[in-house]
């Protein structure tokens, strides 16, 4: 066993050295090693902070949300609704929602208009979230126009701004007072958008759920447990179409492993050549290629992952804004909070260390087993 | 369910340890059938040459096979929240019939790969490589091994099927689905607890003799086979109550936890060793009948068992130590 | 030191690329004992076969066919992992261009071969110096071995090849590029190390070495057979 680790170390320090000597000679693979990992755990940190965000999220929200369905689409919630969940056993508190989507055709952006059930707003006043207050340059005490959907135009005044700690979802919100939505969208008094309720104890939702839809037929009553699924599934999915999409990157990233790990310079293969001639066994050779190997590949690792965390959670993943900024025009301007988990990094090192480390075996393999008398000649 | 970075990543490691091990398998052939000691021609120092280059493809796959068999592990419990009914990585191990055979496939197809790596290495000792057919015959029992291990995690990662909302129905999840996660085989404590010190005594006492009289390999290594699975239960039925200071909680995983200060980690790691080496002992010690293993051999089976004996003192040292810690009792 | 056998040849022949269209005979049918504690030279033409002959003799390379034995040891057959530990305990080798690796220092140079076996490594260190304080070169311990004379490059040659301290040290054309002083000191070394009791085989063709005094045996070889012994 002990000289099992001496010969090791004298292994690694020979390794050290010799990567020392050759610094230009890994530089190239180093980068694009350095890269790929730069990206795939820059979208792993990304897509992991914003599951978290959403969990988070999703934590306050209701426990059970009852929508209705007519002909497989959305449709507004009778307010009599209300009363028949309030009746039923195991519920805590019913509450109707009122909220909706709107277009700002100058701007080119969604809103989400909402009626807070919390945050009581004057008529006439809006207090308005981060991304609208970037974008249309708003600050409160400023007025504001939108256009109904009948063509009026609408005057409010902002009466304050989100604060951004939770911009990932506040970012596009509008709140404005029941009176000002109903009438801003022409929303039937007796309605709702959807109905949200909690529960006494949190071990019976499913209970409670099922009662909720056998009461009301044709109500759709989803969990937060649902969402929750819903939503970690859909991660999951997405991160899974980036590693599709980025897979190409690694196998360019494989094959450059394989050719840098082929074609040795005849100077490496005179110096494998002296070392086995001066009493190196072909396995010693494999053990220092290997630890070059490992070496150049902690390296990398440690540099990408280091330089992908900066990005995200100190950058707020600069470098994707503008392929997110694609999906929505108010690109919300938050911080992720910052976590490692070993199976991202694991996952990560599947990606990377694990095809480089394959890639090479059989270079390594050839480089090792060369004639010990090839210095001879 | 394909469409995950981290299933990604598992298959296409799997796919690459089929690849790996099909690739030393097919130079395992050659050398297997036309390996000549006696000849000095340069085919025979080719076929030697290709030793190494198997040797290290199995080195390769046996660490890959480590890490993913603890990646595999713990995405199950990630995935937990997508089952309806599942807790932890037994719900969703469990969210498809394939779920436990392949993680089963993977533990097992580890000790296979350290058997071999540690006869390769009692080979590499001979001078006259004595074990050459012997050990790429074992290779080739190796390849149906790896491809059925690969075989059943596809099978169950394309089964399953995660419990997400669609835009259309009202389907509700939240149904009773109770004992999902609950079919483990499940012992009473006081058996489970008899048959974890007894199972870790008897291997320990084993072991501590064959460091003696490396003769009695032959007994430890199906011992330590049979004590593997003992454990497996008693931690399943009692240990891990004792951890989570649940009666109710029965999981082998959740130990790997930080809520449980890695715990697992510490009863896993010298579980898995000391097994992979108690079994390997004895094909080891077998082959002392080389003649040019005569020594090296019986050392080598004596250092294993060694090292196999400090594993278990310490597997029953931590599982001493939960118990002695826990906020549960069952016996006053 | 008697007058043993430490290495013999039986028929021993050494094709190059058997069985290419470039396959060459390089040597052909050697029978040649190598005696304990002498200094044998193996003398001939460039290409004559000297430096094939000797990796077989030194365990470098297996012979095509024939035998080689090691103290009456058979290691003809005997798979490269093992024959490079009985190399490595056994053989030093001088090459002809020297092959120190370019970019280490003369020390760690000469600390190479050792490494495998990992011996502690203050020890491996001191063996070093002591070797390079032998060869008076103490003073060129640290120095890059590309800033080294040739005669010092030589010295540090020899220093690596003794490190592992093998009975038998193997030198190909030894003096081939040094001009008649430093030849001189290499054969006073020689002559050192065989008052040590070490076994030396030497490749050349300079008259200037195999008729020196010290020299035992020299072996003509011509187009890889034994044309004259003495
Ligand atoms: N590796 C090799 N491959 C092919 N031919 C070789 C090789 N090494 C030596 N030879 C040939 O073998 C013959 C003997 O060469 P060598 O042993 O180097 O002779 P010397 O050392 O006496 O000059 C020469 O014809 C040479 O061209
Ligand atoms: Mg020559």
């Amino acid at each position: 066993m002990n000289h099992f680790f001496a010969r090791h170390l004298y292994l690694v320090d020979f390794t050290v050295a010799s990567l020392g000597r050759r610094r230009g000679r890994n530089l190239g693979l180093f980068a694009v090693y350095v890269l790929l990992v730069f990206v795939l755990a820059s979208v792993s940190l990304m897509t992991h902070g914003l599951r978290r965000e959403a969990q988070a999220i999703l934590e306050s929200s209701p426990e059970i949300v009852v929508q209705r369905m007519i002909a497989g689409r959305n449709d507004p919630v009778p307010t009599g609704a209300v009363a028949a969940i309030t009746g039923i056993r195991g519920v805590r508190a019913v509450q109707g929602r009122l909220w909706g989507y709107y277009y700002d055709a100058g701007m080119r952006a969604n809103y989400t208009l909402m009626v807070p059930p919390d945050r009581p707003v004057e008529s006439g006043a809006v207090v308005i979230g981060g991304g609208i207050a970037r974008l249309r340059q708003l600050d409160t005490g400023d007025i504001v126009h939108f256009m109904a959907p009948d063509g009026r135009i609408v005057r409010f005044t902002v009466s304050g701004t989100l604060d951004s700690a939770s911009e990932l979802v506040s970012a596009d919100l509008v709140l404005m007072n029941e009176g000002d939505f109903r009438a801003f969208f022409g929303f039937p008094a007796d309605r709702f958008t959807d109905v949200v309720a909690s529960v006494r104890n949190p071990r019976e939702v499913g209970t409670v759920a099922s009662k909720i839809a056998l009461a009301l037929p044709e109500a759709r009553v989803v969990t937060r447990a649902d969402m929750l699924r819903t939503y970690e599934a859909l991660f999951d999915w997405r991160g899974g179409m980036v590693a599709v999409v980025l897979s190409g990157a690694v196998l360019a990233f494989v094959i450059l492993a394989w050719d840098k790990a082929a074609g040795l310079s005849a100077d490496e293969r005179r110096e494998i050549g002296v070392l086995k001639a001066i009493g190196w066994e072909t396995s010693d050779v494999i053990a220092v290629k290997f630890w070059e190997g490992a070496l150049v590949s902690l390296l990398a690792f440690l540099a990408g992952y280091v330089l992908a965390y900066g990005h995200v959670f100190y950058f707020s993943g600069a470098l994707f804004e503008p392929a997110l900024k694609g999906w929505a025009i108010l690109y919300p301007r938050f911080r992720l909070v910052p976590e490692i988990n070993g199976q991202q990094v694991a996952t990560i090192f599947f990606f990377t260390v694990v095809p480089y480390t394959l890639a090479t075996i059989f270079p390594i393999w050839r480089a090792a087993t060369i004639d010990p008398d090839t210095v001879m000649r | 369910m394909l469409f995950h970075p981290t299933i990604m990543a598992l298959l296409l490691w799997s796919a690459a340890a089929v690849a790996g091990v099909a690739v030393a398998a097919a130079y395992g052939w050659t050398i297997l059938m036309e390996w000549n000691p006696a000849s000095g021609s340069a085919r025979q120092l080719v076929l030697e040459r290709r030793t190494y280059l198997v040797s290290t493809l199995m080195a390769v796959v046996l660490w890959g096979e480590v890490l993913s068999l603890w990646l595999f592990v713990y995405n199950a419990d990630a995935m937990a929240v997508m089952f309806v009914g599942a807790m932890c990585a037994v719900g969703s191990l469990n969210a498809d019939p394939y779920g436990f055979p392949a993680l089963i496939a993977k533990i097992a197809l580890f000790f296979l790969a350290v058997v071999w790596l540690q006869v390769n290495r009692a080979d590499n000792q001979g001078w006259d490589y004595p074990l050459v057919r012997v050990k790429y015959a074992l290779l080739l029992i190796l390849v149906p091994a790896v491809v059925l291990s690969a075989g059943l995690q596809y099978a169950y990662f394309s089964g399953l099927r995660a419990d997400v909302l669609t835009s259309c129905c009202s389907k509700l999840f939240e149904v009773d689905r109770e004992g999902v996660g609950a079919d483990m085989s499940s012992l009473a404590p006081m058996p489970a607890l008899v048959l974890l010190y007894g199972g870790l005594g008897l291997t320990l006492l084993l072991s501590v003799w064959t460091w003696r009289r490396p003769v009695l390999s032959a007994a430890l290594a199906p011992v330590a086979a049979a004590v593997f699975v003992a454990v497996m239960v008693s931690v399943v039925s009692v240990v891990s109550t004792y951890v989570y200071a649940q009666p109710q909680h029965h999981c082998p995983f959740c130990l790997l936890k930080p809520e449980y200060g890695y715990v697992g980690y510490a009863l896993y790691l010298p579980l898995f060793v000391g097994t992979a080496l108690a079994v390997s002992s004895w094909p080891v010690h077998h082959f002392r009948r080389a003649a040019s293993l005569a020594q090296a051999a019986p050392a080598m089976t004596r250092s294993m068992a060694w090292v196999a004996a400090a594993c278990y003192v310490a597997v029953a040292v931590v599982c001493t130590w939960i118990i002695a810690a826990s906020e549960l009792y069952y016996f006053r | 030191m008697t007058d043993t056998v430490l290495i013999s040849l039986k028929k021993v022949s050494k094709i190059h690329n058997e069985g290419r269209p470039n396959e060459v005979q390089a040597v052909v049918g050697i029978d040649l004992d190598i005696a304990r504690g002498k200094v044998t030279v193996l003398r001939g033409a460039s290409g004559s076969g000297k430096t094939t002959l000797l990796t077989v003799i030194g365990c470098l390379a297996r012979p095509s066919s024939g035998r080689v034995a090691l103290d009456g040891r058979d290691i003809s057959g005997m798979p490269e992992r093992f024959l490079t530990r009985i190399r490595q305990e056994t053989f030093g080798f001088v090459f002809q261009g020297f092959n120190l690796l370019r970019g280490m220092s003369a020390l760690d140079n000469i600390m190479l071969p050792a490494y495998p076996q990992a011996p502690p490594h203050r020890w491996l260190r001191r063996r070093a110096l002591d070797l390079l304080s032998m060869l008076r070169l103490e003073h060129r311990a640290d120095t890059p071995v590309e800033m080294l004379s040739g005669g010092e490059a030589q010295r540090t040659a020899i220093a690596r090849a003794l490190v592992n301290d093998p009975p038998i040290l193997i030198a190909d054309e030894p003096t081939a590029n040094l001009d008649t002083a430093l030849t001189r000191e290499f054969l006073g070394i020689a002559e050192t190390l065989k008052a040590q009791g070490k076994t030396l085989i030497l490749t050349s063709h300079d008259p200037r070495v195999f008729e020196a005094g010290m020299v035992d045996h020299v072996v003509t070889l011509r187009d890889g057979r034994v044309e004259e012994r003495r």
